[in-house]
C-alpha cells in the first residue's frame, strides 16, 4: 500500500450525490487487465467524448482541476459494486484523496487497503472548500493532512476530521492487513479449536 | 439478554478487539467468483502464502461467462482467461470449483443457499456487494473488496467496523401484484440509497415471515442498494424446511444440533435496533425505477418527479438522470415505449421469480420490437424449470432461454443492452452504463418485467 501523509492542490469541485462505482470504472475494463493502467478508464464513460478527446463538460477535465489529489462530491460517493478497481482507477488518475459527507461501505474499506484516503465532512464544509475553490481555482490550494487530521480550506479555515486510529497508522507507515492479522495467529488457532467442539456442524458439512 | 440477530452472530465471530468498534470476525465461508478470485488468489501465493482453510472456500464462476445457448468458455474470450486463472489457482489451493455447465453452478450468490453452503448463524464473505443476498438465510453476510478478499482467504478471519443495526417491520397483508423485489424497491425510495450506509439491516414483520426463502434472498439482496453492509431474515421453519437434504447442509445428528443453535439465532423480542421503521404493506404497490439510481423509484401507477417536487441541491442530479434516460419531468410512467426486457441476476433468478413471469404471459406473445431473454440463476434453477417446461412457455412467448449467470444484469461478459435502448429488468442496479454504455434500465419484479415484455411498455402488471 502506498503511504498517505499529506496532500495539497485544487479541490475538484464534483459536487453530485451517488457517484457509483460503476460510473467510476466501468466493469469491461476490469475483465483480463490488473490494476495497473486502470487510470485511464477513470469515469470514462463521462470524461470522454465519442472521439475520445476530453469531454470540456466534466469537472475534472477542466484547467485547474486536471490531475489534482483531491475530489469532493456529494453523499454516498462509492456506493454500488465492491470493485475495488475503482480506488485503482482513482488513483491512476492522481486523486489521493475525496471528501464526502458520506462513502459506499466497500468502497471505503477499499481506500484504506490502497492509500486512498476517504474524509468524511459535513456537506456545508465540503460546499465551502466548493465555493472557495471555484471563485478562483488556479490559486485555491485545499491541504489534506492524515497526521493531524484536518483538511484546510483555501481561504486557511482549518477544519478537523475524524478517521479510525487504526486505519490512520496502517495508512501513515503503509502497513497490510495480513501481517497485522497474522500476529494474531495464536488467537486464531484457539478460537478454531473452539469453535470446533461448540459448533462442529458449521464443519462437519463442508470437510 | 436482549440482543438483535446481527449482534448475536457478530459477537460470537469475534476473534479480537480491534479497537474503536473494530473486530477481527471469523468467516465461516468464503465464496469467490471469476472476476476476482483468480486474481485474489494469485496475489496470495505472489505474497507466499496459502489459502487457510480450503475447504470453506467455494468459487463459483459467474460473471465474464457467456449466457448464450449452447455456451462453452471460449463464447466469450476475454472471460475465458479469468475462468482459467480460477480454475488453476482453485485447483492448486484445493478450493472446490462449480465449473460451469456442471451441476452447482451459477450466480454465486443464487449458489450459495441452493447448495445449503450458507446456513443460519453463520458468517459469509464473498468479493461482491451482494453477497448480502445470503442474509435472507438467516446469516450475517457481506460483500468485501479484493484486497479484504486477499486477508480472508490468507486467515479466514476479516477486520471489520460494527455497523449499528436498522430494521424495516413489513407488517399486513401483501396486495395483490405486489412482491419482494416491490417491498424493497419502495424502502429505498421512501428512505434513500444511503439511508442504511453504516447499517446491518434486518427485515422483520408479519408479511416476511410469510415470505418464501427465495423471496426472502431477493428482499435482502438489495440491501446493498439502500448502502447496507448486509440484510438479514430471522431463520425460521420455513427456513429450515428449506435447507433439509441440500448438498452442504448438516445431516442425521449434525443437523440436530445445528437446528438447536439455528433456533437461538432471531433477535430477541425486546431487541433495540438502532433506528427502526415500519411499512404498511396496504399501502405498496408494484414499484418501477425511472432514475440512475435505485432510489429514483415509484409506483408503477406514478409520475417522474417534476423539478418543483425536488429539493434544489437534487435537480441537478434529477436533470442529470432523466436525460440519460431519456424521460421528461412530470411525465406518468406507464406507457414507456420498452425495447428490451432481462429476467435474470441474483435479485430474480430463482424457480419462483421464473415461475411468476411466466404465469404472466398465459401463452402470449411478447411484443414484436421487444429483445427479452431470461437467464435462469444456476444450473438447478434451470434444470428446475425446464423439468415443469418453463423454457417452453417463455420460448413460446418469444424469449430466449438461456444459460446461467450474470449476464446482462452487469454486462461485464460482453452482452450488453445497446446505447439508448430501454430495458424493463429484474435486476438490481440501474446505474449509469450498467447493462452497457447508453443503455436505460428500469428495475422491477419478474411479473411486471414479464408485462412489459407482452405490451412492449411499462404496464402495471396488475392489469394483465
Ligand atoms: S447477478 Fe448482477 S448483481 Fe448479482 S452477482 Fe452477478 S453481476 Fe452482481
Amino acid at each position: 500500500m502506498e503511504a498517505f501523509r499529506i496532500v495539497e492542490g485544487t479541490a475538484i469541485p464534483l459536487m453530485e450525490a451517488n457517484v457509483d462505482t460503476d460510473v467510476i470504472i466501468p466493469i469491461q475494463r476490469l475483465v483480463g487487465s490488473g490494476r495497473e493502467g486502470l487510470g485511464e478508464f477513470a469515469f470514462e464513460r463521462r470524461r470522454y467524448l465519442p472521439d475520445r478527446s476530453d469531454n470540456p463538460d466534466f469537472i475534472p477535465n477542466q484547467g485547474p482541476y486536471k490531475g489534482s489529489g483531491i475530489l469532493l462530491a456529494d453523499e454516498n460517493f462509492g456506493c454500488g459494486s465492491s470493485r475495488e478497481g475503482a480506488v485503482w482507477a482513482l488513483m491512476g488518475m492522481g486523486v489521493r484523496c475525496v471528501i464526502a459527507p458520506s462513502f459506499g461501505d466497500i468502497f471505503f474499506s477499499n481506500c484504506f487497503q490502497n492509500g486512498l484516503l476517504p474524509v468524511r465532512l459535513p456537506i456545508e464544509a465540503i460546499r465551502r472548500i466548493a465555493e472557495q475553490t471555484e471563485e478562483s481555482p488556479g490559486n485555491a490550494r485545499t491541504t489534506v493532512d492524515l497526521e493531524r487530521k484536518v483538511v484546510i480550506t483555501p481561504r486557511g479555515e482549518t477544519i478537523p476530521f475524524a478517521v479510525d486510529d487504526r486505519k490512520r497508522e496502517a495508512m501513515l507507515d503503509g502497513l497490510d492487513d495480513i501481517s497485522l492479522t497474522l500476529k494474531q495467529a495464536d488467537a486464531i488457532a484457539a478460537w478454531r479449536e473452539q469453535d470446533r467442539t461448540e459448533r462442529n456442524w458449521a464443519w462437519e458439512s463442508v470437510v | 439478554m436482549s440482543g438483535t440477530m446481527f449482534d448475536r452472530i457478530w459477537d460470537s465471530h469475534a476473534i479480537a478487539d480491534l479497537g474503536e468498534g473494530w473486530s477481527l470476525l471469523y468467516l465461516d465461508r468464503l465464496l469467490v467468483h471469476d472476476l476476482s478470485g483468480g486474481r485474489a488468489m494469485r496475489e496470495l501465493a505472489e505474497k507466499g502464502r496459502r489459502v487457510a482453510e480450503p475447504n470453506k472456500v467455494f468459487a463459483v464462476p459467474d460473471h465474464a461467462i457467456s449466457s448464450a445457448p449452447g455456451r462453452t468458455e471460449h463464447t466469450y474470450p476475454k472471460g475465458a482467461a479469468l475462468l482459467a486463472s480460477l480454475r488453476e489457482r482453485s485447483k492448486a489451493e484445493g478450493v472446490r470449483i462449480f465449473d460451469i455447465g456442471t451441476p452447482g453452478n451459477g450466480i454465486v450468490h443464487v449458489v450459495g443457499p441452493e447448495q445449503g453452503i450458507v446456513l443460519p448463524g453463520l458468517t459469509l464473505a464473498c468479493g461482491d456487494s451482494h453477497t448480502c443476498t445470503n442474509g435472507g438465510m438467516g446469516a450475517l453476510a457481506f460483500g468485501i473488496g479484493s484486497s479484504e478478499l486477499v486477508h480472508a482467504l490468507a486467515t479466514q478471519t476479516v477486520p471489520q467496523r460494527r455497523p449499528g443495526t436498522f430494521r424495516i417491520r413489513y407488517e399486513g397483508v401483501r396486495p395483490a401484484g405486489v412482491t419482494a423485489k416491490d417491498m424493497i424497491l419502495a424502502a429505498i425510495g421512501r428512505f434513500g440509497a444511503a439511508a442504511g450506509t453504516g447499517m446491518a439491516m434486518e427485515y422483520a414483520g408479519s408479511a416476511v415471515r410469510a415470505m418464501s426463502v427465495e423471496e426472502r434472498l431477493t428482499l435482502c439482496n438489495l440491501s446493498i442498494e439502500m448502502g447496507a453492509k448486509t440484510g438479514m431474515v430471522a431463520p425460521d421453519d420455513t427456513t429450515f424446511e428449506y435447507l433439509a437434504g441440500r448438498p452442504f447442509a448438516p445431516k442425521g445428528a449434525t443437523w440436530d444440533a445445528a437446528l438447536a443453535d439455528w433456533r437461538k439465532v432471531p433477535s430477541d423480542p425486546g431487541a433495540r435496533f438502532t433506528r427502526d421503521e415500519a411499512i404498511d404493506m396496504a399501502e405498496l404497490a408494484p414499484q418501477i425505477t425511472w432514475g440512475t439510481s435505485p432510489e429514483m423509484v415509484s409506483d408503477v401507477t406514478g409520475h417522474v418527479p417534476t423539478l418543483e417536487d425536488t429539493v434544489p441541491s437534487r435537480r441537478a442530479g434529477l436533470e442529470a438522470a432523466l436525460r440519460y434516460m431519456g424521460l421528461e419531468p412530470g411525465q406518468k410512467i406507464a406507457g414507456t415505449k420498452v425495447d428490451w426486457v432481462f429476467i435474470g441476476s441474483c435479485t430474480n433468478s430463482r424457480l419462483s421469480d421464473l415461475r411468476a413471469a411466466a404465469e404472466v404471459l398465459k401463452g402470449r406473445k411478447k411484443a414484436e420490437h421487444v429483445t427479452a431473454w431470461v437467464v435462469p440463476g444456476s444450473e438447478q434453477v434451470k434444470a428446475d424449470a425446464e423439468a415443469e417446461g418453463l423454457h417452453h412457455r417463455f420460448r413460446e412467448a418469444g424469449f430466449e432461454w438461456r444459460e446461467p449467470g450474470c449476464a446482462l444484469c452487469v454486462a461485464a461478459n460482453g452482452e450488453t443492452v445497446p446505447s439508448g435502448a430501454r430495458c424493463v429488468s429484474t435486476s438490481n442496479r440501474n446505474f449509469v452504463g450498467r447493462q452497457g454504455t447508453g443503455a436505460r434500465t428500469h428495475l422491477a419484479s419478474p411479473a411486471m418485467a414479464a408485462a412489459a415484455a407482452l405490451a412492449g411498455a411499462i404496464v402495471d402488471v396488475r392489469s394483465y
